[in-house]
């Protein structure tokens, strides 16, 4: 049997999803950011929602996944992806919409757009990328950096007096009315991605189902900023991250409605 | 029949709103304009016309769901005043790089700060010479009555979408507080969402039959960033020629002109009558659009007139784009007031005389 025997459409147990484009990625190698894109590439296809999906980039490292994801999007300034998000699906309710963020976007600049849209129960999926880091700008304190952990701006460690505490607003946005489904995954082993998967494709569906805003965090490493390598980085997440930002569900019920919350 | 209503600026504006077919409104209350968002609600567009109105968090919230929308190629509008347009910069300056077409109104209150809830003219160096970072133009229209309070939706939408482009609607809180006969425009529907990939095709309408659109502003590699600069500074020049517009106030015989936008303009005409009435021939240029400012019509005015008084709710703005039109072949005077306080006819009048008759 020759290679060319094997290779047939019916051999193929693996391919890469038409909703990756063939644009070669810019991440670092080891990053979580790249395995995340595809798979949420991955879902859309198998849900067979290219064509009503609306993503928007935030700015941070994965600024440029609209170059990597081949469906229409939408790049927002600095922290304001969800009040894009619900605006787009406000105004065409048919469409499926995300944002993609990382922690500063997220949790720092864009507080405010990612409580307030969660407040509302837009109809929308918030992924979120925590690698505790600004990884985009080289490195700088997030509001997710940890106690102790050294960056570019935190030289000696994040000093608590200073800085207070990593923040964890996954456990906030859980709180709100609005949410109803709020979860910690990571991609790092392959029983995580499949997981992480699963979790991905519920949000999709919560937003289709009209449940409410989705939060998916994915905790993450930045192996570049973090200066260590990706198995390092694994370990040392493994270790530290996940003790702060312990995996799983958070919440899993659908958004309160008006007429339950005033007993109509 | 002709609908003829007696109401404020900023509830004409918002009845326009639904009747041009817009299909969201995205906003934050501030005097003196929280009447737009006021009558929305009350009009209820979602039941008649399927129209968005939609409070937002913030100012930086609402420009953010506007450059959305319009990303979207939907027609959306905020309105603010001067501190939440402040506010609104960073989102103007996303939609005028990513070449989308909205519309925004901003009922000027004086400034700076917190300032004031009284009308003032003072954010016309904000909204004409840029206001957020970069180089960039939105369209200026300023309206001087309850009647193209309503007029400048329609027309505001027809350039916006025309050049891509952002369009301010400059307005101050005499012109969105006081009330006036309006004729309302006719009911247009809203466009169906085959009208709008068809009219705007490179929108974010969903990735059919077509490569996936991609809304952006950023461009990391110099020379892409610079083609960009250029297609806009093009874009812009094309502005200038082709839609520059004026009202012209007994200007044929004058030999003096008052420069003036918005209120002012209201203010100047008066003093206009006052003058004739000595015997001094003056007339009103009144700006409609401030970008592209009349420089052409300043100039061929400075060839036959023997002077120019820009009359302005501010320390003096716009007096420097008349000054750079007129370039020193006539005088060119100023007066204002600040802080809320409108300038009465007789005081332009008498700073006409004191400054450039003499
Ligand atoms: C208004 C504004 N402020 C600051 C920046 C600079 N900036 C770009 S990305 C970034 C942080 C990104 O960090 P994060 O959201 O955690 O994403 P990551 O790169 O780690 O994936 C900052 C501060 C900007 N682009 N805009
Ligand atoms: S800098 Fe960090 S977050 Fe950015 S691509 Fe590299 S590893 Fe990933
Ligand atoms: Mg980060």
């Amino acid at each position: 049997m020759t290679k060319q025997d094997i290779i047939k459409p019916e051999n193929l147990v693996y391919g890469k999803t038409k909703v990756l484009t063939d644009n070669i990625m810019h991440y670092c190698p080891g990053c979580s950011h790249g395995v995340i894109h595809k798979l949420i590439a991955e879902v859309i296809e198998e849900m067979g929602i290219q064509e009503k999906t609306i993503g928007i980039a935030p700015v941070g490292c994965s600024v440029f996944a609209y170059n990597y994801l081949d469906i229409d999007m939408q790049e927002a300034a600095h922290g304001r992806a969800p009040a894009l998000a619900t605006a787009i699906k406000r105004l065409m309710p048919d469409k499926v919409v995300f944002t993609y963020q990382g922690d500063g976007d997220l949790a720092a600049i864009g507080t405010a757009e990612t409580i307030h849209a969660c407040n509302r129960g837009e109809n929308i999926v918030i992924f979120f990328v925590n690698n505790g880091i600004y990884g985009m700008t080289g490195g700088q304190m997030a509001p997710t950096t940890l106690e102790g952990m050294k960056t570019a701006t935190c030289p000696y460690g994040r000093n608590t007096d200073m800085y207070g505490f990593p923040l964890r607003i996954s456990d906030l946005l859980k709180e709100i009315d609005g949410t109803c489904y709020v979860t910690r995954q990571s991609v790092h082993k392959t029983a995580n991605i499949v997981r992480a998967k699963k979790a991905i494709r519920k949000a999709f569906q919560n937003s289709i189902d009209g449940k409410g805003t989705s939060i998916v965090e994915f905790v993450s490493h930045c192996n570049t900023n973090w200066k260590m390598t990706p198995v390092q980085s694994n370990a040392w997440m493994e270790e530290h991250m996940f003790a702060k930002y312990p995996l799983g569900d958070l919440k899993d019920t659908p958004k309160k409605r008006f007429d339950e919350i005033n007993h109509l | 029949m002709e609908e003829i209503k007696l109401m404020k600026g900023n509830e004409a504006f918002a009845h326009a709103a639904v009747r041009s077919g817009c299909d969201g409104y995205f906003g934050y209350p501030i005097t003196p304009q929280s009447e737009v968002m006021e009558t929305l609600q009350e009009l209820k567009p979602w039941e008649e016309t399927g129209m968005v109105v939609l409070q937002a968090e913030s100012e930086v919230s609402a420009i953010n769901m506007v450059y959305a929308g319009a990303a979207c190629g939907k027609k959306v509008m905020t309105s603010s005043s001067s501190p939440g347009v402040s506010l609104k910069q960073e989102g103007i300056s996303y939609i005028a790089a990513a070449e989308l077409p909205c519309l925004i109104l901003n009922v000027m209150r004086g400034g700076p700060g917190l300032g004031t809830i009284q009308p003032s003219q003072a954010d016309y160096f904000q909204s004409v010479k840029g206001g957020g970072h970069g180089d960039y133009h939105m369209i200026v229209l300023a309206p001087s009555t309850v009647q193209e309070m309503a007029d400048f939706v329609d027309l505001g939408y027809e350039l916006a979408f025309k050049y891509r482009n952002p369009v301010l609607m400059l307005s101050d809180g005499v012109i969105g507080q006081m009330m006036e006969k309006v004729v309302l425009p006719p009911y247009k529907p809203r466009r169906t969402m085959e009208e709008v990939i068809a009219q705007c095709p490179w929108a974010t309408t969903g990735k059919v039959g077509r490569p996936h659109n991609i809304i952006t502003s950023l461009a990391l590699e110099s020379e892409v960033m610079e083609a960009t600069n250029n297609r806009l500074q093009a874009k812009y020049r094309e502005i200038e020629e082709n839609e520059v517009r004026f009202e012209e106030y007994m200007l044929d015989d004058a030999e003096y002109v008052f420069v003036a936008f918005g209120s002012s303009a209201r203010i100047c005409k008066q003093a206009v009558e006052y003058a004739r009435a000595e015997g001094i021939k003056v007339g009103v240029l009144r700006p409609i659009t401030l970008f592209p400012f009349p420089t052409k019509k300043i100039q061929e005015l400075a060839t036959r007139v023997k002077g120019f008084m820009s009359i302005e709710m501010s320390a003096g703005q716009m007096v420097e784009d008349v000054r750079l039109a007129v370039n020193g072949t006539k005088p060119v005077g100023f007066y204002g007031r600040q802080g809320g306080i409108i300038p009465s006819a007789e005081e332009a009048l008498e700073a006409l005389k004191t400054q450039i008759i003499k």
